[in-house]
């Protein structure tokens, strides 16, 4: 009752002060007049028992209830009322928990309308993904076993793989570990799926960069653009050279396939056939294959005006590996649906064209395809990275001869025209190229440089110099496959006794 | 090849629908567990399915268990009964769920008292099979790497009204917090219809 006492107190002053005889009484005054009006106003015996609720909206009891569940929510429910005062509140009587249960409270009912329910059901359904009220979850008791200890993700191992010292064995010859030479590639597309350079029996380079292609000649280091494709939509997604190294075929996003002549710079013709890009380009004389997004391979037969001469649909999604065999007995196709087939050059009797083998076993995207330079029915491939081998196929008996896990996505792979070796461009996590021994299939060497994943291989026609394209927007050159009488002549000069024993390492 | 054709020519039937589907989860769950390296590669055998080269687990218990539940699920698609199937992947060590594979299972309850068969071709079918197995296989590229090692459960939700059998349990849904999804295909054998998902934990940087 304390603050009742000040009241009075400063009433008492104010009124000795100003007299405001016909004013409105004072804010507080009203107050005080309210709070004692409507109750019976407090007995002393009221203000002692707590647990009855009328009084205590602005008793300023000394013991309040604690308990506001078992007080009469009825009286509480105006909140207002307590303490009876302006803003001198009095905390142990405002009975906070109370008062928000009650607020709370007040709102449920319109939470219960119709539609609200029906809003609170989907929401259920989507935080749990299904109707609790209809639906069960079962599992069968006993958890399975799990992995055996010690196990490690595979692709784990992968991705954290260090790099392992390098490989005491010894090979044969002498391999430098450093690029021959590095350009520049700005704004290479990153795209696993395209194949963008390409080495001509002319000794030129094409390279795709964006929407342009660039020629590099390897003998005078001269480089002339080709062609630049002026709409900023397209974009060129694969180059291949004819055999005789003068014409320079072209697939690009747009799903052309053009025809250029190298010493006229000039457009010969440009065909389309296809719906969508064309990623991998492969000529056999005068057919050239074209594998697109679509999963289709057309052979254009590019004498003629009817270019669109076969269509072999046996891949449901992009054709990113395209060869046709050395004798041009068979293409091999590789696609994003993990398969590789293998195309006669020749339908059958029905007049389609079916593949004379399909190969399931990659678990990867196929991309690296390459036939053996001295074995022609022999066929290598390499997976993307859900499966990181590469494989070694018979394509005349359908056996795969071996297969051997890369530990890293196979971007390409080509054979090597001097050794019995093979070289494979890799992605993460080293971004390597590796050299292997055929059959054996021992690792030779690796090189390693690029900072990002190696996108295509090609090599020099005189089989010496592997180039690699990569995504770090670089194309080295690798003089990996040096010619060994060269070196013989050289090493002769210099010491004979030391060229006898790496004649004799090599044969 | 002789029964393939067979029963290529009767169309689809309700058991054979279920046994399809049966088929798939097995199959799915198989290769689930090889690509995301749930056991070691070197317990599972390649066989020929689909037209694909799949990998199915050699371990014996594992085996026994998978057929178990799959076993099971056949008699539920054949009653169209069951909802969902979910494989959840979660780490050995703090017990979190990192990914939940769902499959949810769209059965149309009329076929049971159909007795004609649904005209639908095998290969069309097992090709539309094949895609979704196919993705599952392509999911690595996308998919976080599994930093430590996990262990898997199977969940299957049913109709409310089912009486569990004995060895079953009934269990929650196992979310993962703060997830990406992604759809995948579906395939249907026009009685079962099977929608795939995968939903994995979003990474925890920025």
């Amino acid at each position: 009752m304390a603050h009742f006492v000040f009241e009075a107190d400063l009433h008492g002053l104010l009124k000795l002060d100003t007299p405001i005889p016909n004013a409105p009484p004072a804010r507080w005054q009203r107050k005080a007049k309210e709070s004692a009006c409507p109750g019976p106003g407090p007995s002393p015996a009221a203000s002692m028992s707590p647990m009855k609720p009328a009084n205590r909206s602005y008793s300023g009891s000394k013991t309040p209830s604690k308990t506001p569940g078992k007080s009469g929510s009825k009286v509480q429910s105006t909140p207002t009322k307590a303490g009876g005062d302006r803003y001198i509140p009095n905390r142990s009587t405002m009975q906070m928990e109370m008062a928000n249960f009650l607020l709370t409270k007040e709102n449920d009912p319109a939470e219960n309308s119709p539609t609200k329910k029906e809003q609170q059901k989907s929401w259920a359904m989507n935080l749990n993904g299904f109707d609790v009220e209809e639906a069960k979850i079962l599992r069968l008791s006993g958890k399975p076993q799990n992995a055996p200890e010690g196990y490690q993700n595979n692709l784990k191992v992968l991705y954290s793989q260090k790099t392992t010292p390098a490989s005491s064995r010894k090979h044969g010859r002498y391999i430098p570990s450093m690029p021959d030479r590095i350009l520049d590639a700005p704004e290479i597309r990153n795209d696993y799926y395209l194949n963008l350079i390409d080495w001509s029996s002319q000794n030129f380079l094409a390279v795709a960069l964006d929407n342009c292609v660039y020629l590099w000649n390897h003998s005078t280091g001269e480089i002339i653009q080709l062609l630049q494709i002026e709409n900023p939509d397209d974009y060129v997604s694969s180059v291949s050279w004819i055999k005789e190294g003068n014409y320079l075929a072209v697939g690009t996003r747009n799903a052309e396939v053009q025809l250029w002549d190298v010493q006229q710079q000039k457009r010969l013709r440009s065909m389309t056939s296809h719906s969508s890009r064309v990623g991998s380009l492969s000529w056999n004389s005068y057919i050239l294959s074209s594998g697109s997004r679509t999963g289709h391979i057309h052979h254009h037969d590019v004498r003629v005006a009817e270019h669109h001469v076969a269509t072999l649909t046996g891949h449901t999604q992009e054709v990113c590996g395209l060869k046709w065999s050395l004798d041009g007995r068979y293409l091999a196709s590789g696609g994003n649906d993990n398969l590789v087939n293998i195309w006669p050059s020749v339908q059958g009797d029905s007049g389609d064209f079916t593949p004379v083998q399909t190969f399931t076993q990659h678990q990867g995207a196929v991309k690296a395809v390459a036939w053996c330079p001295w074995q022609s029915n022999v066929l290598a491939t390499g997976g993307g990275t859900s499966d990181r081998h590469i494989r070694i196929w018979n394509v005349c008996s359908g056996t795969c001869l071996s297969a051997v896990d890369a530990h890293s996505q196979v971007c390409s792979i080509l054979w090597s025209t001097t050794y019995k070796e093979f070289i494979s461009g890799h992605g993460f996590a080293q971004n390597q190229l590796v050299i292997w021994k055929y059959p054996t299939m021992a690792k030779v060497t690796e090189l390693r440089g690029h900072t990002a994943r190696v996108l295509n291989l090609t090599m020099s026609p005189d089989g010496v110099t592997v180039a690699s394209a990569a995504a770090d927007e670089t194309l080295r050159l690798w003089r990996c496959f040096e010619m060994d009488p060269i070196k013989k002549k050289e090493k002769e000069k210099a010491n004979s006794a030391k060229s006898s024993i790496i004649h004799q390492g090599i044969r | 090849m002789a029964a393939q054709l067979s029963r290529e020519q009767q169309g689809i039937t309700l058991r054979g629908s279920a046994e399809i589907v049966a088929e798939f989860f097995s199959y799915g769950i198989n290769s689930i567990l090889y690509q995301r390296g749930i056991y070691p590669p070197e317990t599972f055998t390649r066989v020929q399915k689909y037209g694909l080269t799949l990998l199915v687990t050699t371990d014996p218990e594992l085996k026994n268990y998978l057929n178990n539940v799959v076993e099971q699920m056949k008699e539920w698609l054949y009653k169209c009964t069951v909802q969902r199937l979910v494989v959840v992947i979660s780490s050995i060590e703090n017990n979190e769920v990192l990914e939940r594979w769902q499959f949810d299972i769209e059965c149309d309850k009329n076929a049971r008292g159909e007795s004609a068969p649904r005209e639908k071709s095998q290969k069309a079918i097992q090709d539309e099979i094949r895609s979704v197995i196919r993705q599952i296989t392509a999911t690595v590229t996308f998919l976080p790497l599994l930093e430590t090692a996990c262990a898997f459960d199977l969940l299957i939700y049913t109709d409310k009204d089912l009486v569990v059998p004995e060895k079953w349990e009934e269990s929650g849904p196992q979310f993962i917090a703060n997830s990406e999804e992604v759809r995948l295909r579906s395939f249907t054998t026009t009685i079962h219809k099977v929608n795939s998902m995968v939903a994995y934990k979003k990474d925890s940087f920025p």
